[in-house]
């Protein structure tokens, strides 16, 4: 029998860095606020404890802090013909859990996209007409980089960035970032540090007319106090960034930044071990009455709320709409409806130079320290010329050397025995690897929809994920690998190796945790799931925040853009939503 | 003397709600943790690591150990570089790996059907890597005793490593629940690597072995005094979690 609790102003869905953005502006607000968070409570001193933060096994081979399979897994294919299959073990991309989510476990590289990729559709049309990019569902997402400019200011300060701008209020800033739109003030902190391999790597990008600049970076350069009064300390680089929790309060968090003020504010409430099972509709079908969840006990409860806010990781985000019959499933036979579709992932390459006699000291590194070359970027060059869309960021950005997953070796080199271990001391402290981060755009066969046979614990089917990488950005990814063959010549070395993108996205080694698209936000309700404010087309008192709402991505990580639009959507309820409440802030 | 497993995040999710049930300051509904009103804090509530220690074989029969430990020291061979790898436990960690979560794969998804996957979609056996040892091991001492006459630990060198260079290559057949002949020397290979380099706390990488040999400091936390000093090799020896000899030794 479920139970009816007390009803809330606003229920927020998962508590890691969008949730607990929101509900500390709706708690600033007045509002009474609940979070309901799957996983358990976590915080610095108890869970990234010092005294054993630095273990691989644990955190980055048993992965100790994320999503376990038992409790939720998504199936996979690369295209509607296969017979989707659980992945038993998350391998390609690693979900968060628990209090923080995915954002303790970031590396910290903190990117605010481009005017041109909010406005990708009528900015390539206008450059290069449309049918430059036909085959890709390439929309607007509905707002411009000035509107998102002071969400995007927000999420900065209240980490601690540590950058160098590029362009403030339309001046270029040498140093900084050449092809970043304006943004109103320089970074809070200045750029880390930079280690040896960075360095090296941002001179041979010179010597070929790039401009590389200190990857943005949410690994404190020093002490900062926040916006929100949060002291947090200097990085130590330590080299246990992501996949970790970090024991030195200097990598932005929800526990480091937000937490500390959160949790004291009477009217906020945390349930952690609380699994929401379903947004519950109005007979309406354009308001929701709450949302029903299962706590650890198996008991269940319905949670009445005039706000219900999904601020899980984007994919369980667009879950949750699909069993609660919020918006429309998309179909790829008809290319209709309005919830999971415009998935998209991330197109990535890799080089390794193997240069002799170097001591690069691998090791001393954090998630963000690094040197980023935008040049090849998105739209940032001209693609008149090319027969492709979108680009990526170069980036040298040593994160860590921890040896179960790091032994750089050249190729040809046996997986074991005394020639393996020979090669795998030789290169070890002298291998500099940078790669390429790349766009994804979507297509109509790449989507999202619930499985028709494999089941969660709850007797709930699980996600289904329909994936493979576009031609087009095959394409792109592979005039990437040729750039970054002529960074790895003007660095020398002995020799060198750079990947080539393939067809086949395999689910088993890891390339991205940046899962995009699915409840996208835009400005036609029939290819869209949320409008500019992440208002739910289709039941007005529901927002949905996350990665989900990308339209596209860009050759950025998401969790800048990500940050900037919780606050958007804080604003957007603040200041529109609570004074017309249940009505929709965009006409559909 | 044998110890437990490694914990599982379901025990420290259990310990916790035990833990913060009787804080709560909103207490109106029994299973629910709830927090308002401040950060919640609770002295001892740290999870370290136990640490293994050396002792009777847990998950392993003897047999199989002596398997195991003959395949680990022809993975990582002792040489110049480094100790070999059961001298550097990496037999014993696995053994004790195989013995917690990670051999029960209690963690993953392990709900049928059961289906013969694509390449992209990774490990689909039924078998988790505790069964996958018992089976595999079971099938190789079948196999090399049908065909030598004998098992794996009492080879020559060099057989032994053109068995392994046959597994690799997946020319032995064994049980498909196993992951085949490839799939379980993958499984094997991957064990082996992660004892070698993980933390000593885990039974393997014993002394530190493998991160002398690589020049990594482990668990050093703080370098800050050495990020400018570029190409010039950082110089303090590595520290584990369970500290450095050094440190004992006066």
């Amino acid at each position: 029998m479920t139970r009816i609790l007390p009803r809330k102003d606003a229920v927020i869905v998962g508590l890691g860095w969008t949730g607990s953005i929101i509900a500390n502006e709706l708690a600033d607000e007045g509002l009474d606020v609940l979070a309901l968070e799957r996983g358990p409570w976590r915080d610095t001193a108890t869970d990234f404890n010092i005294g054993y933060a630095q273990d691989e096994l644990r955190y980055a081979i048993r992965k100790d802090l994320f999503l376990q399979p038992a409790l939720e897994a998504i199936t996979m294919r690369n295209n509607p013909s296969q017979t989707a299959l659980p992945m038993r073990d998350y391998g390609s991309f690693l979900p968060g859990h628990g209090v923080g989510g995915a954002g303790v476990h970031w590396n910290g590289h903190t990117w605010r996209f481009w005017d041109s990729e909010f406005r990708i559709n009528s900015h390539l049309t206008e450059r290069y007409g449309a049918a430059k990019f036909a085959g890709l569902d390439l929309q607007d997402w509905g707002v411009t980089a000035a509107e998102m400019e002071p969400y995007y200011d927000a999420f900065e300060y209240l980490c601690g960035i540590s950058g160098k701008a590029g362009n403030i209020r339309g001046q270029k800033q040498p140093g900084g970032n050449p092809f970043e739109d304006p943004r109103a003030r320089e970074y809070p902190l200045p750029p880390m540090q930079m280690t040896y391999a960075p360095t090296l790597f941002a001179e041979a990008a010179r010597t070929l007319n790039l401009s590389p600049f200190p990857t943005p970076s949410a690994n404190l350069s020093g002490a900062y106090v926040n916006s929100l009064g949060v002291a947090m300390g200097q990085c130590t680089m330590c080299g246990f960034c992501e996949r970790f929790g970090c024991a030195n309060y200097s990598k932005s968090s929800a526990q480091t930044c937000v937490l500390p003020v959160l949790m004291r504010k009477r009217n906020f409430e945390l349930r952690t071990e609380c699994e929401v099972l379903k947004v519950e509709l109005h007979r309406s079908g354009n308001m929701a009455r709450g949302v029903t969840y299962v706590d650890s006990s198996g008991e269940e409860f319905f949670q009445p709320a005039d706000i219900v806010l999904l601020c899980a990781y984007g994919l369980q985000n667009v879950r949750l709409m699909m069993l609660s019959g919020i918006g429309k499933q998309y179909d790829p036979n008809t290319n209709e409806g309005t919830v999971g579709r415009n998935y998209c992932y991330q197109t990535n390459c890799g080089t390794q130079v193997f240069l002799e006699g170097k001591e690069l000291n691998p090791f001393i590194a954090a998630g963000s320290l690094g040197q980023t070359v935008d040049d090849f970027n998105g739209d940032a060059f001209d693609h008149g010329n090319v027969n492709f869309v979108g680009g990526a960021g170069i980036n040298c950005i040593p994160t860590n050397a921890r040896p179960i997953g790091y032994r750089p070796v050249p190729p040809g080199t046996p997986r074991w025995g005394s020639a393996w271990k020979r090669e795998t001391a030789r290169n070890y402290r002298s291998t500099l690897s940078f790669g390429c981060q790349g766009s994804s755009y979507p297509q109509r066969s790449n989507y999202l929809d619930l499985d028709p046979t494999y089941k969660d614990r709850h007797g709930r089917p699980l996600l289904r994920m329909t994936f493979e990488f576009p031609d087009n950005d095959i394409r792109m990814s592979h005039f990437m690998s040729d750039r970054s063959e002529e960074i790895a010549r003007a660095l020398g070395g002995r020799q060198h190796t750079t990947s080539r993108a393939t067809k086949a996205w395999n689910s088993v080694p890891y390339q991205s945790t940046h899962n995009t698209g699915g409840a996208i936000m835009g400005t036609d309700p029939t290819r869209s799931a949320v409008n500019r404010y992440l208002q739910s087309w289709d039941v007005n008192n529901v927002f949905v925040v996350g990665a989900s709402a990308f339209a596209h991505n860009a050759g950025k990580n998401p969790t800048g853009t990500v940050g900037a639009l919780a606050f958007l959507a804080a604003d957007a309820i603040r200041n529109r939503y609570l004074k017309a409440a249940g009505q929709p802030l965009v006409a559909a | 003397m044998t110890s437990p497993p490694i914990r599982s995040g379901s025990r420290r999710e259990l310990l916790a709600s035990v833990a913060v049930t009787s804080l709560l300051a909103s207490a109106s509904e029994a299973g629910a943790r709830g927090y308002s009103g401040s950060l919640p804090f609770r002295t001892y509530s740290a999870d370290p690591p136990r640490p293994v220690l050396p002792g009777a074989w847990v998950f392993f029969t003897q047999d199989e150990a002596v398997a195991v430990e003959a395949i680990v020291d022809r993975l990582v061979p002792a040489d110049d570089l480094s100790v070999g790898g059961k001298e550097a436990g990496c037999a014993v960690f696995i053994d004790r790996q195989l013995a917690g979560p990670y051999g029960h794969s209690s963690r993953l998804y392990t709900q049928g059907p059961f289906l013969p996957g694509l390449p992209t979609q990774g490990y689909q056996g039924e078998m988790n890597p505790a069964q996958r040892y018992r089976a595999g091991l079971a099938a190789i001492d079948a196999h090399l005793k049908r065909e030598k006459g004998r098992g794996f630990a009492a080879l020559p060198a060099v057989e032994q490593d053109a068995f392994l260079t046959r597994l690799e290559k997946g020319e032995v057949t064994l049980p498909p629940g196993s992951g085949g002949a490839q799939g379980f020397f993958n499984l094997v290979l991957q064990n082996t690597m992660e004892g070698f380099f993980s933390d000593p706390v885990y039974g393997g990488n014993r002394g530190m072995a493998s991160w002398r040999m690589l020049g990594f400091p482990g668990t050093r936390y703080d370098y800050r005094d050495w990020v400018s000093k570029h190409n010039q090799r950082y110089p303090l020896p590595p520290v584990s979690i369970m500290g450095a000899p050094e440190w004992s030794a006066r």
